[in-house]
């Protein structure tokens, strides 16, 4: 399916084009980053083009019934990624918890047990670096508010790898942590507030 | 080295991976491709090696080779990891067992051993453990002199205690190991019918007929065929109603079992053997 980006009047082109040739949309924080994700897949429409990776650290005591529950108001299909599945359109995924995600070059699942990563099992850079590693610089990738500098290695390679880059403005972040670590490494981010990055992934639409 | 900077790409990691089973004979063609890729990774830079230099360590060092195995495998696990599994196995599967002159467990894909001991507690607990005999498996040897030991980090007590609690058995889990310093031992009675083996799950066939099969958490990081292969081979080594034990993120459910698998707990992924 080709995708194509509403015309937004204050970005660059090039980045607009770059995200029309997108694969896949990728989402990622912790500590005060929850509501502004759940909204977001909320309004996305039914039709939005791109597969949803969602990576929220959390912990793995608390079963969460919160996929079932964002299921039923998205006009998307929302679950836990599971093992050896493959990533497809209509469908928002969220990297269970106490696995970290990754993603094979066949678009498949894979969960892994590995050690955790700045403590966090899911952690946002092992996912980041390995679906950028299946789709290069077709990427679209956001960090949003947490309290650890996990995701920022993940974004940068991401980035090095000419995929798109956003970073929640900190002045809109919770927890500013994550985002400020991020915008360390990554020079050429896209800093956005949130009413920019829902509008920048809303501008996202079919053709 | 940065951090942006790809150590292997997919195909150097194809030719790697023909090369290893080409110079250890060992296969690991059947394992998913982006775990390998970070493991592999890891391994380049906690060793500061550039792939040329690994592979001219891996063809020179047999020594390194071990190493190598035991870091591209994930050996991460737990004392009753997962203690709603173990609640299952005390009300699904131990009433059943019971009824089993012997009691035999393979735990295939063992890593350090806390799995096991787990399941010999399980067994102690329930009377069973004097009829029981549990085989520990796994193709890293180095991990097996750990289990064998059955010697763990104090401080890693206080998380499967608490796991423990969780799976509804009374009394705690301090009754089965004894602290010294900073290290906590298995009690010798727990490890007495145990045997801890080199076995390849790739590679190797079925070696005894068991009631419990329990591998947890490696399947996950095999491709689907290599995983068919696997649950055959568990199929074959199981005594009829014999039970398999998967991990929380494992299931049977994209193969057709019909006629030789039902489900005994769905969430816990229990199955027993019916054909
Ligand atoms: C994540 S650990 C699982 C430990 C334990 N079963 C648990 O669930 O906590 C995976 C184990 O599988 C072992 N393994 C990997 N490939 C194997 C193979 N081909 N045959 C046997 N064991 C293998 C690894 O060495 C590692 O110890």
């Amino acid at each position: 399916m080709k995708t194509c980006i509403k015309k937004l009047a204050n970005w660059d082109n090039t980045i607009l084009e770059k995200a029309a040739k997108a694969r896949v949309l990728l989402l990622g924080g912790s500590a005060g980053s929850s509501r502004l994700i759940f909204d977001l897949i909320e309004q996305l429409p039914g039709d939005f083009p791109l597969p949803v990776i969602v990576i929220i650290h959390r912990s793995r005591k608390f079963k969460s019934e919160i996929e079932k529950l964002l299921d039923s108001k998205s006009a998307l299909s929302v679950s836990l990624a599971e093992d050896k599945t493959k990533l497809r359109q209509g469908n928002v995924y969220f990297a269970p918890p106490d696995y970290h995600l990754l993603l094979e070059p066949d678009e498949t699942f894979t969960l892994d047990y590995s050690e955790p990563v700045f403590f966090s099992r899911p952690s946002i850079d092992s996912t980041f670096v390995s679906v950028s590693d299946v789709y290069q610089d077709r990427v679209v990738a956001v960090l949003l508010s947490g309290a650890n500098a996990d995701g920022a290695e993940g974004l940068s390679y991401i980035q090095a790898r000419n995929g798109i880059v956003i970073i929640q403005d900190p002045a809109d972040a919770e927890v500013r942590t994550m985002p400020e670590s991020a915008i360390s490494l990554c020079k050429d981010a896209l800093i956005l507030t949130d009413e920019s990055i829902f509008a920048f992934i809303k501008s996202i639409t079919k053709e | 080295m940065s951090l942006v900077e790809e150590r292997i790409s997919y195909d150097e990691l194809e030719e790697l991976i023909s090369w290893i089973n080409h110079i250890h004979g060992f296969d690991f063609s059947g394992y998913s491709r982006a775990s390998l890729k970070r493991r592999v990774t890891r391994i380049m830079d906690l060793h500061h090696l550039d792939l040329v230099d690994l592979k001219g360590i891996l063809v020179n060092d047999y020594v390194f080779f071990e190493e190598f195995l035991v870091q591209v495998t994930v050996n991460v696990t737990e004392m009753f990891r997962d203690p709603s599994f173990f609640r299952s196995v005390k009300e699904k599967v131990m009433p059943y067992l019971s009824s089993f002159p012997r009691v035999k467990v393979w735990n295939a894909g063992c890593s350090t051993g806390e799995e096991l001991y787990s399941f010999a507690i399980l067994l102690k607990l329930e009377g069973l453990l004097d009829r029981s005999f549990l085989y520990g498996t796994d193709i890293n040897p180095r991990v097996l002199e750990k289990a064998k030991a059955g010697v763990y980090p104090l401080s890693n007590m206080k998380q499967y205690s608490e796991n423990y609690l969780h799976t509804g058995y009374s009394g705690s889990l301090a009754d089965f190991y004894v602290a010294q310093y900073d290290a906590a031992t298995i009690n010798n009675e727990l490890k007495k019918n145990t045997l801890f083996s080199v076995h390849n799950l790739v590679s190797d066939r079925a070696f005894n007929e068991f009631q419990i099969v329990s591998c947890r958490n490696v399947l996950i990081y095999f491709n689907t065929d290599l995983q068919k292969r696997v649950i055959q081979l568990f199929y074959d080594s199981l005594c009829p109603f014999g039970f398999l034990c998967l991990g929380a993120k494992e299931s049977l459910r994209a193969f057709d079992v019909t006629g030789k698998f039902r489900s005994v707990d769905k969430y816990e992924n229990l199955y027993q053997k019916i054909g």
